[in-house]
């Protein structure tokens, strides 16, 4: 279908272009007047914040790159070097790696906001699924990336991780050298994690597109989890969501900034200081925060294999957590039972998180294995019965409607809001 | 918004319609200045950092032992990852270097003069950064057996630039004399470049 665009633009440069690469035309659409439902709370904030600290970590990523220096020999002075002596480096640095660190947090709140308003579910489920991948891509980027200074925590982390794949019958300690490009964490190992590394941003990237895509398919979802039914239901993205969004920025970029300026290694561990040593673990050996619950499974079990399954399978049993879920209700909001199950969900991944940073002993142990068993409970077993059993809230008639009578979300303003939808439409 | 917000003003000129034109436009621009600060102040700590780091920046120093060097030749030592002529200039070679007008030099600007090219005292010693000033080549001329152009000082195989025994461009395409670094003598046979 080839031919010009009709582009409605005024200006005569962007009508030029858009006339030839409508990408103007495109952007008012999709985040200009992009129609979007008018009851989001701030937990929409979170998709734009993952968007914004990707771009942060790429800037910062690039330019570090620019003094950091992938072999074994130098990658530790690099880094000191980089904190030392290149103008800002210390701020590059911490930007980076608190920046990862926020960049999980955002994520996993995202992923909350989907379970707890059933965002995944029909017709969203591929959306769902692209979001599971970007989540998988950023593991491994985040788990490469933190190998890349080169200290015992790296080092550890690196042959830990790796020796996972060791698990697999038969060909597994062959995949093992395959990782490493030799017989131990080495030098080859390192130098492909940093390609490894920096490609993986760019592949997110293409990811979140499709991502977003998607997004701009379906529309988004919203806090009651009903579709949207007439334009009143609707506000156009900018500038109402652009400003909320901002919003949100703000107080992302403060705690980023609090953590950078005043707590940086916070949540580092203090072993990655040590350079490297291929013959002494540390004692101490845990992965980034980020990691804990699902080192917490692994360690849970038993079973070398089963182990490792185990922690696989709590990724990817989101995959298939679309069908899973089988109540026709998205939101928590109108699902008495899911919404307790969300927050005991919450409290178990934050209890494996707990486990993760704890020495397997004791009570740790029996927590970890009852949070683990909880885990997968609550996705194979709980979820697929719900749908059968629970007795859900009704649903209102539409978006407009519990504002209109006062009601969920409702007060002396609803009279005033629902005019002034009336009016921007 | 921007077309909204310059409808609105359309229909109200400022100053007669209703504040929401206004408003709207104050805050636009607030945003939007507030943001070009931000995006400003958040780029110069990146573009900085590419900037020579401290390590680079520190001053290093290289010491020279001139004693071994005979007269009419010159050695080539690294200072700063820059080559650096230390020349033994003979009698002849400094009295064809003083003789010359400032006049007829390409760039006569300061240091011209074989007095301010050197030290005093140590009017045998010439120490110049060798770079070619037209684009970066390394001059030839270092031993009495390199070409060293009608001169008598370097010659740079590049583009044919020549430069005389003070180290100041005679012939094109060179737009500069040669550029001298720091140093100073520590003893008479030794000194101390940066």
């Amino acid at each position: 279908m080839a031919g010009l665009h009709n582009s409605e633009f005024s200006n005569p440069v962007i009508n030029w272009i858009d006339t030839r690469l409508p990408i103007f035309t495109m952007m008012q659409k999709e985040y200009g007047s992009f129609p979007t439902p008018k009851n989001f709370n701030y937990f929409w904030n979170f998709g734009a914040l993952a968007t914004v600290n990707l771009l942060l970590m790429i800037a910062t990523g690039v330019f570090l790159a620019m003094n950091y220096t992938p072999n074994t020999s130098m990658a530790f002075e690099s880094v000191q070097r980089i904190m030392r002596d290149v103008n800002y480096g210390w701020l590059l640095r911490y930007l980076h790696s608190n920046g990862a660190s926020m960049f999980f947090i955002v994520v996993y709140i995202h992923i909350f906001r989907g379970m707890y308003y059933g965002s995944y579910k029909k017709p969203r489920e591929l959306l769902w699924i692209l979001g599971v991948v970007i989540l998988l891509l950023m593991m491994a980027t985040a788990f490469m990336g933190y190998v890349l200074p080169w200290g015992q925590m790296s080092y550890w982390g690196a042959t830990v991780i790796t020796n996972l794949f060791s698990a697999i019958p038969l060909v597994g300690d062959s995949i093992v050298t395959l990782l490493w490009g030799g017989f131990s964490v080495d030098n080859p190992t390192l130098n492909r994690f940093f390609s490894l590394h920096y490609l993986m941003p760019f592949v997110l990237i293409a990811v979140v597109f499709l991502h977003v895509a998607a997004l701009h398919i379906t529309g988004s979802n919203n806090p009651l989890g009903i579709d949207v039914k007439t334009p009143q239901d609707t506000l156009p993205f900018h500038p109402y969501y652009t400003a909320k969004d901002s919003v949100g920025m703000c107080v992302w970029a403060m705690v980023l900034a609090a953590l950078v300026f005043f707590a940086p290694n916070f949540l580092g561990d203090p072993a990655n200081f040590i350079p490297a040593n291929p013959l002494q673990t540390p004692a101490e050996i845990v992965p980034e925060w980020y990691f804990l619950p699902f080192y917490a499974i692994l360690r849970s079990v038993p079973d070398k294999l089963g182990g490792v399954s185990m922690m696989f399978g709590s990724i990817i049993v989101l995959f298939i957590l679309p069908w899973l879920d089988t109540s026709p209700v998205r939101s928590a909001r109108f699902r008495p039972i899911y919404r307790v199950l969300m927050w005991v969900l919450v409290i178990d991944l934050l209890a494996l998180g707990a486990v993760g940073a704890h020495r397997p002993e004791g009570i740790w142990v029996v927590i970890g294995r009852a949070s683990t068993a909880w885990y997968f409970l609550h996705f194979l077993v709980l979820l697929p019965l719900l749908g059968k059993f629970e007795k859900t809230l009704p649903l209102p008639d539409s978006i407009s409607q519990p504002v209109l009578k006062g009601g969920i979300g409702g007060g002396p303003l609803a009279g005033a809001a629902a005019a002034q939808s009336m009016e921007k439409n | 918004m921007a077309d909204s917000a310059a409808a609105t003003i359309g229909h109200h000129p400022p100053g007669h319609g209703p504040a929401d034109g206004t408003k709207r436009d104050f805050l636009a621009l607030v945003a939007g200045a507030g943001g070009a600060v931000l995006v400003g102040a958040l780029a110069w700590p990146f573009i900085d950092s590419m900037n020579p780091s401290k390590d680079v920046l520190a001053l290093s120093s290289t010491d020279v032992d001139i004693s071994p060097i005979p007269a009419g030749s010159a050695i080539t030592v690294v200072w700063r990852g820059k080559p650096i002529f230390v020349r033994h200039r003979t009698a002849k070679e400094i009295t064809e270097a003083q003789n010359v007008k400032v006049a007829d030099l390409i760039d006569p600007s300061a240091p011209a003069t074989d007095a301010e090219r050197i030290k005093a005292g140590h009017e045998q010693w010439l120490v110049v950064i060798g770079i070619c000033t037209h684009l970066g080549c390394i001059p030839l001329g270092n031993k009495p057996t390199d070409p060293r152009g009608d001169y008598g000082g370097w010659f740079c195989p590049c583009h044919g630039s020549q430069y005389d025994t003070a180290g100041r461009v005679r012939h094109g395409p060179a737009p500069l004399n040669l550029p001298l670094p720091p140093y100073a003598f520590e003893t008479d046979t030794k000194i101390k470049i940066g």
